[in-house]
């Protein structure tokens, strides 16, 4: 938490001076509204707000663990069957390229404007850095290990299970602190396209209506929200890699 | 079958995408039982591969090897489980044969205690210094209940000092366990202070050549090192790996 300190005092200073600027500016509430506006906002639509909040954080915690399961599954996968892997790697990175925002429109099409697309799209951008993160992390296993577990005529199961999954599981965390940051955003863009409710939504019709404080009210939810997911995956590793905490 | 392990014309050539390059070349060699046998080579004279064959890693080329009993291996660098505490790594032998963990929990909890290890039983391997963790892979290593010891440099990254421990608490455990060892290592003090008999690789590919007999009784004191046969046997072991070099 010490750690933290100097961004929280430049994150201060900035709204201090945003604010000063918006009071001295005399600068409409329409266009930059003041963090106290801001404020303000977030206190009086709260009940509004934490409708919305519930319905993406919904969509981006089981997305998340979709994508979890997902990317594990698939790293596996990959690892066990090596032609498998010959021709489905590069296709998964290829994937990537792909702009997930043209998706939405479609699952949109085909899944209509209930939760489900917006998971889809929450996994389509979260399963990505953990399968890869996993799939590398198996293949990178200490060989020593793995041949001392070999002269122990462990099976290729054991050997996966005593030796590669756990020493994957930095890796993993890795992953999944990217993922956890892509979380929020690729719900929001699910709704973006269209949804009847949700954060992305709330932006985008508080936009329209010139409602720029309650934009800026989501906003400031997205970064809160997504900071506390990012704090759960740090928690998360310190639980399952007791031994990590050794080299600190 | 007379030894422990018997030897018989192994090669070994790794393929690579444009060439093969022999490793090993009709490798004969036999450990006795109860023998302490060690093998001192240049680096590349594939005295790893000659270990990972015998512990059934890789597959020799050509040629043949026999294992009476069980043999267990120790790769060089402990190779401890860094998410297993010290006591959890020492079950690692029976969770793979799956045998309960009950039943090896008190015999490893004696060991511990008697090797100096208990307090750090519940530690994992990073909190422990090199000669520690060092111990630790070899405790882990006769919990197989081995005939044999395939040993590939336990002590390569050990500090001079902290080696000679290890070389007393190796010796102390083989007294106490019925079981050969196969020693790879690249220091010719060690290799006549542990061994019996020590044969020397030439570079690669690695053939034998010399068989050699310590001279030296039982059980073995740091002096014993100063006699004339034993610098006569330094001598020549130097003078047999310099020459190749």
């Amino acid at each position: 938490m010490k750690k933290l300190i100097p961004s929280f005092a430049l994150l201060t200073g900035l709204f201090v001076v945003w604010e000063l600027v918006c009071m001295l500016g005399n600068i409409s509430k329409t266009v930059l509204p003041a963090p106290s506006d801001i404020f303000q906002a977030l206190v009086t639509y709260r009940d509004l707000l934490l409708i919305h909040t519930v319905q993406t954080v919904e969509e981006a915690l089981i997305g998340l663990f979709v994508a979890v399961l997902l990317g594990v599954s698939i790293a596996v996968i990959l690892f066990l069957f090596p032609r498998v892997r010959a021709a489905v790697y590069p296709l998964l990175v290829i994937s990537q390229t792909i702009p997930m925002i043209a998706l939405a429109p479609l699952l949109l099409i085909w899944f209509g404007f209930d939760l489900f697309p917006k998971v889809i799209v929450v996994v389509l951008y979260c399963f990505f850095p953990i399968a890869i993160a996993v799939t590398d992390a198996l293949h990178a296993a200490d060989q020593n290990t793995v041949d001392l577990l070999k002269s122990m005529r462990a099976t290729k199961w054991q050997i996966l299970k005593f030796v590669r999954l756990p020493s994957s599981l930095l890796a993993f965390f890795s992953g999944l602190r990217i993922s956890a940051t892509y979380a929020i955003g690729g719900a929001i863009v699910g709704e973006y396209v269209g949804a009847y409710r949700g954060l992305g939504v709330f932006m985008q019709t508080s936009a329209n209506g010139h409602a720029i404080d309650l934009v800026f009210a989501a906003l400031v939810i997205i970064a809160a929200i997504s900071t506390f997911f990012l704090g759960l995956v740090s928690v998360a590793e310190r639980i399952f890699t007791p031994w990590k905490n050794v080299y600190e | 079958m007379t030894g422990n392990l018997i030897v018989r014309d192994l090669s070994k050539t790794y393929a690579t995408a444009d060439k093969q390059v022999p490793a090993l070349s009709g490798i004969n060699l036999e450990v006795k039982p109860r023998e302490f046998v060690s093998v001192i080579g240049p680096n590349g004279s594939g005295k790893s591969t000659l270990l990972k064959i015998v512990a059934g890693i890789i597959s020799p080329t050509s040629g043949t090897f026999a294992i009476s009993g069980t043999a267990a291996y120790m790769p060089q660098d402990h190779a401890l489980l860094p998410w297993r505490t010290i006591e959890e790594n020492l079950l690692l032998p029976s969770d793979v044969k799956k045998i309960s963990r009950e039943t090896m929990r008190k015999k490893i909890r004696d060991l511990l205690v008697e090797f100096g290890l208990e307090q750090f039983s519940n530690l994992y391997p990073a909190s422990l210094s090199g000669g520690m963790r060092q111990k630790a892979a070899l405790l882990r290593t006769t919990l197989q209940n081995p005939s044999l010891l395939l040993l590939d440099e336990p002590f390569a990254a050990l500090d001079a000092l902290t080696r000679l421990e290890a070389h007393e608490w190796l010796l102390l455990l083989l007294e106490k366990m019925h079981a050969g060892v196969l020693l790879i290592t690249h220091d010719i003090r060690e290799a006549i202070y542990l061994s019996d008999t020590i044969y020397v690789l030439s570079p690669r590919p690695g053939t034998v050549l010399e068989k050699l007999t310590v001279p030296l009784p039982r059980p073995r004191r740091h002096e014993h090192l100063q006699t004339p046969e034993a610098l006569a046997l330094e001598k020549k072991l130097f003078s047999l790996l310099i020459n190749k070099l």
